[in-house]
């Protein structure tokens, strides 16, 4: 016997995502800048949700407070082209190291509220970086400030994919956005599954179905719960200034914004399905098809989208993906251990 | 003169957020459920307040009575048909449901209400005030901080006075044995979150009173009340009192120096006393 | 019958813990049900009360169905439960812990405050101290006086000397007589079987989920029990 993660609709569904990768590689050849940039917006939603459902769903922690990453590290990337002349694209990494900087206070904190209080907590960790970075007037305090257009003029990488495709740069900027988007996205879900599929995969479902039993069998919680924690600000941080890369303005009020960058994370987490790695892709399909149909109606989206949460929650915890595995039995992302018979030499 | 001014001016504003946090520290108390729509519950009586005072043409003061059965009835009802089906060890469900109906407040108020600022006219109460000597204070902010005690005094005397209290308490230390008594814990759950309401639309009266209002302050307000709890020491509705103190006082120091300050203080001071006193400045003996 | 089972099975999840037990309860008619750890004696009080739910004509109450009603309304109909291990609320007093036994339910009876006061005198004095406070006796005092406080039809008793002194146990059982005298019936879950007999007109004993034998409690052998209790050759 063997304990395996692997069966067959999985490496279907291996196969098939390379391919799905390699068509969206090649997409902007014949795609339009609409659907690239509604693309860059998916894959950026896609991100946030993969590690919030990191986060809640494989590690029980319920943040509400993950605007302050995307908002810090927005501004992290905003401070290095405007202070340092750095080229925007290779700021990015600014904002995963200023996210990371500002995880470590915000757990120390936010570890100290008993279960559902951590909520909050974070929240207020978000609303204290907002208030302090509405004061920073370098960057334009609390109306926010634009990348200057000699940053955004010759964004490294842009002039090979302008000539590639025949594009105008503003055009061009969107592919190569589109692009890192596209390989944090898919890096994210890789960096997840492989998280899932070794040690620590068995050691966050113990945390998140019995930390006192994970105790006692000797896992260490908290520094599980830290890891998982720093892991997902980090990469948060990352998105957050991709996404103003794009976006190219920033605001204090946009970019701590709770709707923008946890509500819609959580909403597509559980109506795709909480703690399974399909969920948020599922979820994140739903959400952008409710968004082009409700588009119009205003309030009523949200309205909306906050009463499919809770009806789901009611009715199906385990999301779409719940209810749609639950009568195929489909795996897109084998991580549960199965035992596994394998014959072995000599017939023993 | 002017900080002892600040001072007095920062209690008082601390009997607003003790308002906020009564209720988010019953239904904790009694069922460990922390409601992330409290906030937007607040708003939502104030609106309802709102409805009453236009279509009916009533002060504040009797439309709260009005509105008060009505917010009892629509608590009662979430938690029995709502919240009874979420409740239980895993406290994923609970934070999500309550996260959706607070966007879904927002939103819906914002449908109904337009994003505009709104006001309870309180009449000629709004400027009056007292010269107590040292300071001049408003009567407004004495009439809320006043009513918080009062609202905790009650809430005091119903959770230690009352056979229903006893049965709140009965049920926050051990549900199945208070079923075995004869108590349905569901049911004392759903009394528990309708008496929120009424102590939410208590604080939507005296949030409408004394500041403008629209459909998207009710996270602000929910961090508030959260802040004043924690700090207090979960449990306690008069630690939950200082910490509203706490957070007002720090407030109006805040402002004193620099106008942007206001809120930041109020947050530091919550993260000061987190740092120093994890389990609050009251935290109750068992838990 | 006040209260009987039939073909009782109850299970938690996968696992079941009784295999179709049969049980009755006369009325005014005190019942020991003994056996080892694990034999599914407490199991069988939860199924009774509601807090293990089970198909409705499992457990009749006065020939009416009740398996599958939830404990509170269980409770309504008479049936009071002294739970193991106490279990009194710590946020109540030891009077409150009283009062709220009698709280939803209080039919016409002999048991009120005055008279559980009789029947335990130190309680009287301790009435106003946090109910865990008290002592593992005194806080069993007070656990079968919140379940008299509703005047119950049928008392079920929950190991009620289980972790105390012998001196204890015996203060705790000499107030049962004077509860049978007003015509409740009782059932008593217990490990110490010369204790449960000394009370008990009949006996059941129970093993691995089943019953293993019923005896009238006098005239009932060691041997007989042995045999029941373990199995096998006594």
């Amino acid at each position: 016997m063997r304990v395996t993660t692997s069966t067959r609709t999985g490496r279907i569904a291996g196969l098939s995502a390379l391919a799905l990768v390699a068509l969206a590689l090649a997409l902007p050849a014949f795609a339009s800048r609409a659907v690239i940039q509604d693309l860059f917006t998916i894959l950026t939603l896609l991100t946030l949700a993969q590690l919030w459902n990191l986060l809640a769903g494989y590690g029980g922690l319920v943040s509400v407070g993950q605007q302050a990453f995307v908002g810090l590290g927005a501004y992290a990337m905003f401070a290095g082209v405007i202070l340092m002349g750095l080229d925007p694209i290779l700021a990015i990494p600014l904002g995963g190291l200023a996210a990371l900087a500002l995880s470590i206070p915000t757990a120390f904190f936010a570890f100290r509220l008993q279960g559902a209080y951590f909520a909050i907590g974070t929240w207020v960790v978000a609303e204290v970086t907002r208030l302090l970075i509405a004061q920073w007037k370098t960057l334009g305090g609390g109306t926010g400030t634009s990348l200057p257009r000699e940053a955004t003029s010759d964004i490294l990488g842009v002039e090979p994919i302008r000539v590639l495709f025949g594009l105008r740069e503003a055009a061009a900027r969107d592919v190569l956005a589109y692009w890192l988007a596209l390989a944090l996205a898919v890096l994210t879900i890789a960096a997840i599954y492989a998280l899932l599929r070794n040690r620590l995969g068995l050691a966050l479902a113990a945390v998140r179905d019995n930390t006192e039993a994970a105790k006692s069998v000797g896992i260490d919680t908290t520094r599980i719960k830290w890891a998982v924690f720093l892991i997902a600000a980090f990469v948060t941080g990352l998105t957050g200034a991709l996404i103003y890369v794009q976006t190219a303005r920033i605001s204090p009020d946009a970019a701590f914004s709770v709707t923008n960058w946890t509500a819609y994370v959580i909403f597509i987490v559980v109506i795709g399905g909480i703690g399974r790695l399909e969920g948020p892709i599922l979820g994140v399909i739903v959400f952008y098809a409710l968004q082009q149909a409700l588009a119009d109606y205003g309030a009523w989206y949200l309205l909306t989208l906050g009463l499919i949460a809770v009806v789901v929650m009611l009715f199906a915890p385990r999301g779409l993906w719940g209810l749609l595995s639950d009568r195929t039995g489909l795996h897109l992302f084998p991580v549960r251990r199965r035992l596994e018979r394998i014959d072995l030499e000599g017939g023993k | 003169m002017i900080w002892l001014d600040t001072l007095v001016q920062g209690i008082l504003l601390g009997g607003l957020y003790a308002l906020f946090a009564a209720g988010l520290s019953l239904v904790f108390g009694i069922m460990r459920l922390v409601n992330l729509a409290h906030g937007d519950m607040i708003v939502f009586a104030a609106f309802a307040i709102l409805l009453i005072t236009q279509t009916l043409g009533l002060h504040p003061f009797l439309a709260a009575l009005i509105a008060a059965p009505v917010m009892f009835a629509l608590g009662w009802a979430l938690q029995r048909f709502v919240l009874n089906r979420v409740l239980g060890k895993d406290i994923l469900p609970p934070l999500l449901v309550t996260f959706g109906l607070s966007v879904a407040l927002q939103n819906g108020l914002l449908q109904g209400f337009s994003a505009d600022s709104q006001r309870l006219a309180a009449g000629p109460l709004e400027s009056a005030s007292v010269d107590l000597g040292l300071v001049t204070v408003g009567w407004m902010p004495l009439l809320t901080f006043a009513t918080a005690i009062a609202v905790i005094v009650g809430l005091n005397q119903i959770f230690y006075r009352t056979a229903l209290g006893r049965a709140f308490r009965a049920t926050s230390d051990d549900p199945v044995t208070a079923s075995l008594m004869g108590i349905a814990p569901k049911g004392v759950f759903a009394l528990a979150t309708g008496l929120a309401m009424v102590v939410v639309t208590i604080a939507a009266l005296y949030l409408g009173m004394r500041s403008n209002f629209d459909p998207s302050i009710g996270p602000a307000r929910l961090i508030y009340a959260f802040e004043a709890v924690i700090i207090g020491g979960l449990g306690s509705l008069w630690g939950t009192l200082a910490g509203g103190v706490i957070i007002g006082v720090a407030q109006t120091f805040g402002a004193a120096i620099n106008p942007e300050w206001q809120i930041l203080a109020g947050h530091l001071a919550f993260l000061v006393v987190l740092l120093l006193r994890p389990r609050g400045l009251f935290p109750r003996a068992v838990d | 019958m006040i209260l009987e089972t039939r073909a009782l099975t109850a299970a938690y999840g996968q696992f079941r813990a009784l295999f179709g037990v049969d049980i009755t309860l006369a009325a005014g008619e005190t019942v020991a049900i003994i056996g080892a750890n694990g034999a599914g004696k407490s199991t069988l009080l939860r199924s009774i009360t509601g807090v293990l739910r089970n198909a409705p004509d499992m457990v009749l109450h006065r020939g009416e169905p009740i398996g599958a009603l939830p404990p509170e309304i269980v409770m309504r109909r008479g049936i009071a439960m002294v739970p193991e291990g106490r279990k009194l609320f710590p946020s109540l007093s030891v009077e409150e812990n009283l009062l709220i036994g009698g709280q939803v339910r209080r039919a016409p009876g002999p048991w009120s405050l005055a008279a559980i006061y009789d029947l335990f005198p130190i309680l009287q004095a301790k009435r106003l101290a946090p109910g865990t406070s008290l002592s593992g006796g005194q806080q069993q005092m007070v656990a079968i006086g919140r379940a008299l406080m509703s005047n119950p039809e049928v008392l079920l008793c929950d190991e009620i000397s289980l972790g105390l002194a012998p001196v204890v146990i015996r203060d705790i059982y000499a107030a049962l007589p004077a509860i049978k005298s007003t015509g409740t019936a009782v059932i008593v879950v217990e490990q110490d079987i010369a204790r449960a007999l000394s009370v008990a007109d009949r006996v059941y004993c129970m093993m691995e989920g089943r019953v293993t034998l019923t005896a009238p409690a006098q005239g009932v052998t060691r041997a007989e029990i042995h045999q029941a209790y373990f199995g096998g050759a006594a």
